[in-house]
């Protein structure tokens, strides 16, 4: 008796691991199995693509409901969105996983301080997307980010960043400045530096607890988006510490620093998402895709208070691309969802909802922010004052490693200044040192 | 059932001993007697196999695994350490023999980073053991509704790490955070926690030792739980009072468990990561604009994945390992001594 029953656990032992292994192999093989109907079209039973998307915080292309509407028109493909919320740790995982060869999502997205160095080091593992569209579409700068010297596109431009100054219209009134947007925009255009004086105005008679901007650093990013050269050279050579553009954001930012005008807050943390919610700061240099951030942080309480005057000078401030690696296995509908997803049409659709704006100039005519934005805006004509400034932004060029340099620049050299006291000479040392080291000198 | 046994053993006995007449096998097993333990016969050579082998099947997950996930890495890190790696371009990499760790020793960054680690290490390891002593000594007494309290002590241990820094990070902000209200509060200047040397670094500790004061508490009353109670009634009728009592019985006796929970905790302390990546905010892997609260972890991180240099990135991960097996040569050197003097 004891001898049968050892034998049939053995023999329920031996069941199970079979029925595991073949339970392996049925998945590998209905992985395959899901990718072949799709060659021939795509009418088998259950046979659906899954596409997959890789983006970094808030894209608006969920949000505008562009999936489900893309899923409606292709009922054979499902799209399914990968999400990292912040940009440090999205870049270095894409790198891995396209020189891996493997794990990329179908569609990767790329940031504007990150599209050098993909354009540079990893072209030969994207598609060539030039010839798959219409590149007269696109704002000729935002192409040229993303085309290589011998001329293939990486990626097709999403959203572009062109500036304006938000500003509470409350505040401005309280410390008795200019409300009015044309006048105001009269009154510092052309000069960054007319900007900073206006908010040494402002502090005579500040509204107690407010500051006139979030942080130094904000205003340094603006003057620098506005420069015709940022840290390298249009051959690609560094030259960070003799660029003018450099040096005159710089100057502005130290002036902000040192005059007591900043709330001195750091952007996208949480006590500076707090800040948009208490109202402490009058006025943020606001890239497009600013605007929906204004809209969800500082929520109700700063309903019809925000309004929009253009910036001292065009400038652009962050935009993103997206590629198709090709390592995806189903490039072709990949290149085709990518396609969609940039074009005139559906980057109005997202400007609608998410207030990102387009890089397709085609879709300008178009644009029409919702109801609610234009409503908590006071009426502002965004449309109109975005899309000036987008129409004559300088092409910049973006070193390889753009990123490291700016925020060596901002998080210690600014920061230093901003928030412990130190020199503008100080800060400057202090930035040149961090530099050093993510150049390897 | 007993016929198709039967079956099944007159085939094993015809495979084992092929010579054999099988009708004889057959009748041999219906009376009960067992096969022959002959050396050659399949099922005892089956039954050596499996007493020698099946310990070594038992325990090879572990190994399998942690050959694939630690020691291969490892190694790997090692062999990437001895090159130029960028992150952009791993396929890319030239040998540079020890140039990442000459590169090392020769930066403040590097230098900065190590002593962070040390100063944050024994300002949130010693007042954390400390308080987890106390308070464990305290849950040690009688208490009513014991099981609670231990209950919540546990709790911040298993807050998440992410979790527990964002609230902090709102208790630290230095415009409208918690704790410079109350310092307003009893009049005194409001502290930059983020920028402060000491502030970032004591901010820091303070969301370890939040974190793991309670966890170790736990293990020390474990221990203190396993005292035999002779011990203090023993003292007691020495004339000793409470507070001799934990003096000279309880320290003693957790003498042992003292070493484990520091040496723990000192590994913890030299591998510190989330609490000041988070605390930093946008850009934490700096450590603070003047890499005031870095820690080894952080700087490895903000070399490898933010600046891209794998090379020396690997170098400092080596660094840190090599660390690590000096303090625990200190630690096993001071363990021994103890026990000599016991």
């Amino acid at each position: 008796m004891r001898t049968s029953t050892r034998g049939s656990r053995r023999l329920v032992a031996l069941a199970a691991a079979a029925a595991l292994t073949t339970g392996l192999l049925a998945g590998c093989a209905e992985d395959s199995d899901d990718s072949s109907p799709n060659e021939g079209g795509g009418n088998g039973g259950g046979g659906k693509t899954t596409l997959t998307v890789g983006t970094f915080g808030t894209f608006g292309y969920k949000q505008a409901g562009l999936y489900d509407e893309y899923m409606k028109l292709h009922p054979d493909i499902s799209i399914k969105e990968n999400v990292t919320t912040r940009t440090d740790v999205y870049w270095p995982k894409v790198l891995t996983r396209l020189q891996a060869g493997s794990g990329a999502d179908d569609i990767q997205a790329i940031e504007i301080m990150n599209v050098t160095e993909a354009v540079q080091t990893q072209a030969d593992k994207f598609v060539d997307l030039g010839k798959e569209v219409d590149k007269s579409q696109w704002l000729g700068w935002k192409n040229a980010q993303a085309t290589t010297k011998d001329g293939k596109l990486i990626g097709l431009g999403t959203d572009v960043g062109p500036m304006a100054i938000c500003y509470r219209k409350d505040l401005f009134e309280k410390a008795g400045l200019e409300t009015d947007r044309t006048k105001l925009a009269a009154q510092w255009k052309g000069d960054w530096g007319k900007y900073v004086d206006l908010g040494k105005e402002y502090m005579k008679k500040a509204p107690s607890g407010t500051k006139f901007v979030d942080s130094a650093s904000s205003v340094y990013n603006a003057a620098l988006g506005g420069a015709a050269e940022r840290y390298y050279k249009d051959d690609g050579t560094v030259d960070w510490d003799k660029s003018q553009g450099v040096k005159n954001a710089w100057d502005v930012a130290m002036d902000v620093a040192t005059s007591d005008m900043s709330a001195k807050l750091k952007q996208f943390d949480k006590p500076w998402d707090q800040g948009y919610a208490n109202g402490t700061f009058a006025t943020v240099a606001c890239p497009a895709w600013m605007i929906g951030y204004i809209l969800e942080k500082s929520g109700d309480s700063g309903k019809g208070k925000w309004d929009v005057a253009a910036a001292p000078t065009a400038s652009n401030w962050g935009g993103s691309f997206i590629g198709v690696p090709t390592s995806g296995k189903h490039q072709k509908e990949a290149i085709a969802l990518a396609k969609w997803l940039t074009a005139p049409e559906q980057q109005a659709k997202v400007f609608a909802k998410q207030a990102s704006f387009p890089s397709t100039p085609s879709a300008y005519s178009t644009l029409k922010p919702a109801a609610a934005t234009t409503e908590y805006f006071s009426n502002a004509p965004i449309t109109q004052i975005f899309s000036d400034s987008a129409k004559t932004i300088p092409s910049q060029y973006f070193g390889i490693k753009d990123q490291a340099i700016n925020t060596a620049l901002t998080d210690i050299g600014i920061l230093q200044v901003e928030q412990k006291g130190k020199t503008p000479d100080q800060g400057w040392d202090a930035a040149s040192k961090e530099i050093k080291d993510v150049l390897g000198q | 059932m007993s016929s198709s046994k039967q079956a099944l053993a007159h085939a094993a006995s015809a495979d084992a001993a092929p010579g054999d007449q099988p009708g004889a096998a057959g009748r041999a097993h219906g009376r009960g007697t067992p096969p022959p333990p002959g050396p050659d016969s399949w099922r005892s050579r089956l039954y050596r196999w499996d007493m020698k082998a099946s310990p070594y099947a038992f325990i090879a997950p572990f190994f399998i695994v942690f050959g694939a996930f630690s020691l291969v890495p490892l190694l790997y890190t090692a062999w990437y350490s001895l090159h130029n790696v960028q992150l952009a371009n791993l396929d890319g990499q030239t040998w540079t023999g020890l140039d990442n760790y000459q590169n090392l020793l020769s930066s403040d960054f590097f230098w900065n980073a190590l002593w962070n680690t040390c100063t944050i290490g024994v300002i949130s390891t010693v007042p954390q053991l400390l308080m987890a002593i106390g308070l464990a000594h305290l849950l040690n007494y009688k208490l009513r509704g014991s099981t609670v309290w231990r209950v919540v002590m546990l709790t911040p241990y298993a807050t998440s790490v992410a979790a527990a820094t964002l609230v902090f990070v709102l208790l630290y902000s230095w415009d409208g955070g918690m704790i410079n209200w109350l310092l307003e509060f009893v009049g005194i200047d409001p502290v930059n926690w983020r920028e402060s040397d000491w502030g970032s670094q004591f901010a820091v500790s303070s969301i370890v030792i939040w974190r793991w004061t309670g966890y170790n508490a736990l293990i020390y009353l474990a221990a203190m739980q396993a005292i035999p109670a002779d011990l203090y009634e023993s003292a007691a009728i020495d004339g000793a009072n409470r507070w001799q009592q934990f003096l000279h019985v309880t320290i003693p006796q957790l003498r042992p468990t003292i070493l484990f929970t520091v040496v723990v905790s000192t590994i913890g302390a030299t591998q510190l990561f989330g609490e000041p990546l988070l605390f930093g905010g946008v850009s934490g892997s700096k450590g603070g604009s003047e890499h005031q609260y870095q820690t080894l972890g952080l700087y490895m991180y903000d070399q490898g994945w933010i600046i891209g240099n794998l090379g020396k990135a690997s170098a400092i991960a080596w660094t840190m390992f090599l660390i690590l097996l000096i303090v625990a040569v200190i630690q096993l050197l001071v363990s021994r001594r103890l026990r000599k003097s016991q």
